[in-house]
């Protein structure tokens, strides 16, 4: 079986968000950039495939050169080819419409993506991908089967899970749970070494209208000092949920 | 070119949130000086839908459409909205929302803007304002193309009563096959769901064991709220792992988030941030989370909360 893993880059999940530039432009100065929380599930599950049935698994990145030390690592972790799409990433549908052209050109059994990006949360790429590829869509997975043609997928649901199933070739999007944080593969010694040798792709865009700009970003507004109520006065609590939060 | 909004249903009844989707989908047929439709399946009892000003109502009643499936829900909507010549189609936060809205927008041939908090800035260029880098920032976006779904973030907009006589439409709409199966689903039972709820009681590390979140239970009753817990706590398998918010979990945003026992780490902070009112309840006073919430109280939950607990049902119990 052939399968994609798409890797977002993002900043490390202890990252402080600060802007340059007017805040036209996310500061990148001492931001660890790593690999989706949600895409890492995803390529650990794609890589216990591969253990079972020798399937190949590819990942694709739309990103900038900065990109490449998050490829070779999930070359490292085992990929056996990665793809780099060489485009600075500022729109959804863009980023869905060029992995698409990708996938069309080499024909994939299985694509996974993650439920989310941390940094842009468009939850939208890979549902796009599979509208254009017209390919069988489950997101919000917390596990997944395979059986011949036929995948089996845990989803989350508000208030509970359902399993859904459908055919290949398919995307999905993962969360924790496709694997348990503990199963997480690690780059080691032996599989840094073999990345060397592996090929990392780098494909040229052309270039195209864009159909969203991002103008300014924004932070939170500062928090207001907290009110601190004594332990032994908890009735000021409860007049607080009455009174200012009108839940009681 | 008129405003859709499409809103779920569950047991033949509008979701809570959708009166706020309703409220923010008028507010935007106004600035468009145009009309607003709802489109909803299957709800039995369609006025309430009128307290929020819409001048049209489809309801479409289809077996075919009684339990999610996110191909006959795009498919359904897409056709919806190319025959009553849509522009705007406007849509909730949930999971089910948020795994249709991608297949909607190319089926459409509209742009998708996700996580929005706020009406239009500007018509020309249009521009909307989304939360971003998992609620530690906001960006404004402009949108170039002239159909566009807008999906708001829970509890960002609030309601706006605004009765009305709406047109009630009737429309054939087919629904093709889906080839994605259902092949069982699994609720639990009881509990309010954190996408459902307007409060939410959380607990961390700090509560020591899974034997000790009866009290937490019980506060949770009281209120009427859902439980959740910090990704330790789901890690280590004290909860289940559909209650772990935060980045990398559940986003809350509810009107009340109370957090017991829990440090307050960049990353559980991320995802409760848009919570309205947060309420602490840690031993440490030097705990993080004490700088990111409204209320906060040190001290042992292992004495508050039943207190808590015990104040809340005398307080109920002479208010009610
Ligand atoms: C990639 C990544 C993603 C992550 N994503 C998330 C996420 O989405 N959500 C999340 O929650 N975490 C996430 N984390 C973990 C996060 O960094 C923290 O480790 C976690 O939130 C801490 O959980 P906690 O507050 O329950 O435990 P602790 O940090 O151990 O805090 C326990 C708290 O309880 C207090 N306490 C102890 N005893 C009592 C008592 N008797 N009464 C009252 N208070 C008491 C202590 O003072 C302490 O503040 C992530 C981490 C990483 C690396
Ligand atoms: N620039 C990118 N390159 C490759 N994959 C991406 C990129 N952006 C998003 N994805 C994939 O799409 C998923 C959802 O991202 P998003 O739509 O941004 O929330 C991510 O978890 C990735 O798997």
């Amino acid at each position: 079986m052939k399968i994609l893993v798409c890797i977002s880059c993002v900043p490390d999940t202890t990252s402080k968000i600060n802007f340059i530039e007017n805040d036209t432009t996310f500061d990148t100065n001492g931001i660890q950039f790593v690999i989706n929380p949600n895409d890492e599930f995803g390529l650990t599950r794609a890589m216990w495939i591969k253990e079972m049935d020798n399937s190949t698994v590819d990942t694709i990145n739309v990103g900038l050169e900065n990109t490449e030390p998050i490829l070779k690592k999930t070359l490292a972790i085992g990929a056996d080819k990665a793809i780099r799409i060489n485009e600075k990433p500022t729109d959804g549908f863009r980023v869905a419409k060029l992995i698409s052209d990708y996938i069309s050109n080499n024909n994939y059994d299985l694509i996974i993506a993650g439920r989310e990006s941390i940094d842009y949360n468009g939850t939208m790429v890979p549902g796009i991908i599979s509208e254009i590829l017209n390919i069988n869509f489950i997101t919000n997975c917390v596990g997944l089967e395979i059986d011949g043609n036929k995948i089996t997928a845990k989803r989350e649901i508000e208030g509970g899970t359902e399993i859904l199933s459908c055919n290949l070739p398919a995307i999905i999007g993962g969360q924790k749970g496709l694997v348990e944080e503990s199963d997480l593969k690690i780059p080691n010694m032996r599989g840094i070494m073999q990345a060397r040798q592996k090929p990392l792709e780098i494909i040229e865009t052309e270039n195209d209208e864009i159909g969203t700009e991002i103008i300014k970003f924004y932070k939170p507004k500062e928090k207001e000092e907290i009110k601190m109520i004594d332990s032994e006065n908890l009735d000021e609590l409860v007049e607080i949920f009455n009174k200012n939060a009108k839940v009681i | 070119m008129s405003v859709l909004t499409y809103i779920e249903s569950k047991d033949y009844k509008a979701k809570k949130n959708s009166f706020e989707v309703i409220s923010y989908a008028r507010a935007l047929a106004d600035q468009l000086s145009t009309d607003l439709v709802i489109l909803c399946f299957n709800i039995k009892n369609i006025n309430e839908l009128s307290n929020y000003g819409p001048d049209k109502i489809l309801n479409i009643n289809n077996d075919e459409l009684s339990q999610f499936n996110v191909q006959k829900y795009a498919e359904a909507i897409s056709k919806a909205s190319s025959k009553l010549s849509v522009s705007h189609i406007i849509i909730g936060g949930s999971t089910d929302c948020k795994y249709l809205a991608p297949s909607l927008s190319v089926k459409t041939n509209s742009t998708y803007i996700s996580n929005v908090v706020s009406l239009p800035s500007s018509l020309t260029p249009f521009t909307l304002r989304r939360s971003t880098f998992s609620n530690k920032a906001f960006s404004d976006v402009i949108i170039k193309n002239e159909k566009i779904i807008i999906g708001i973030c829970n509890n960002s907009f609030g309601l706006i009563e605004k009765k009305s006589s709406p047109e009630i439409l009737n429309l054939e709409i087919n629904i093709p096959e889906s080839t994605i199966n259902q092949e069982s689903i699994e609720l639990s039972s009881g509990s309010i769901s954190i996408a459902d709820a307007d409060i939410v009681v959380s607990a961390g590390r700090g509560l020591k064991g899974p034997e000790n979140w009866g009290m937490i239970e019980e506060l949770a009753k009281i209120l009427g709220a859902a439980t959740a817990c910090s990704k330790p706590v789901s890690d280590m398998g004290w909860r289940p792992h559909s209650e772990h918010v935060g980045q990398t979990g559940k986003p809350v945003a509810t009107n009340l988030y109370i957090a017991i026992g829990i440090s307050g780490a960049i990353q559980h902070l991320a995802g409760v941030s848009s919570s309205k009112v947060k309420v602490v309840i840690n031993s440490d006073p030097d705990a993080p989370f004490f700088k990111a919430a409204d209320y906060g109280i040190i001290g042992d939950a292992f004495d508050i909360v039943p207190k808590l607990n015990e104040k809340l049902k005398s307080f109920k119990a002479v208010n009610n």
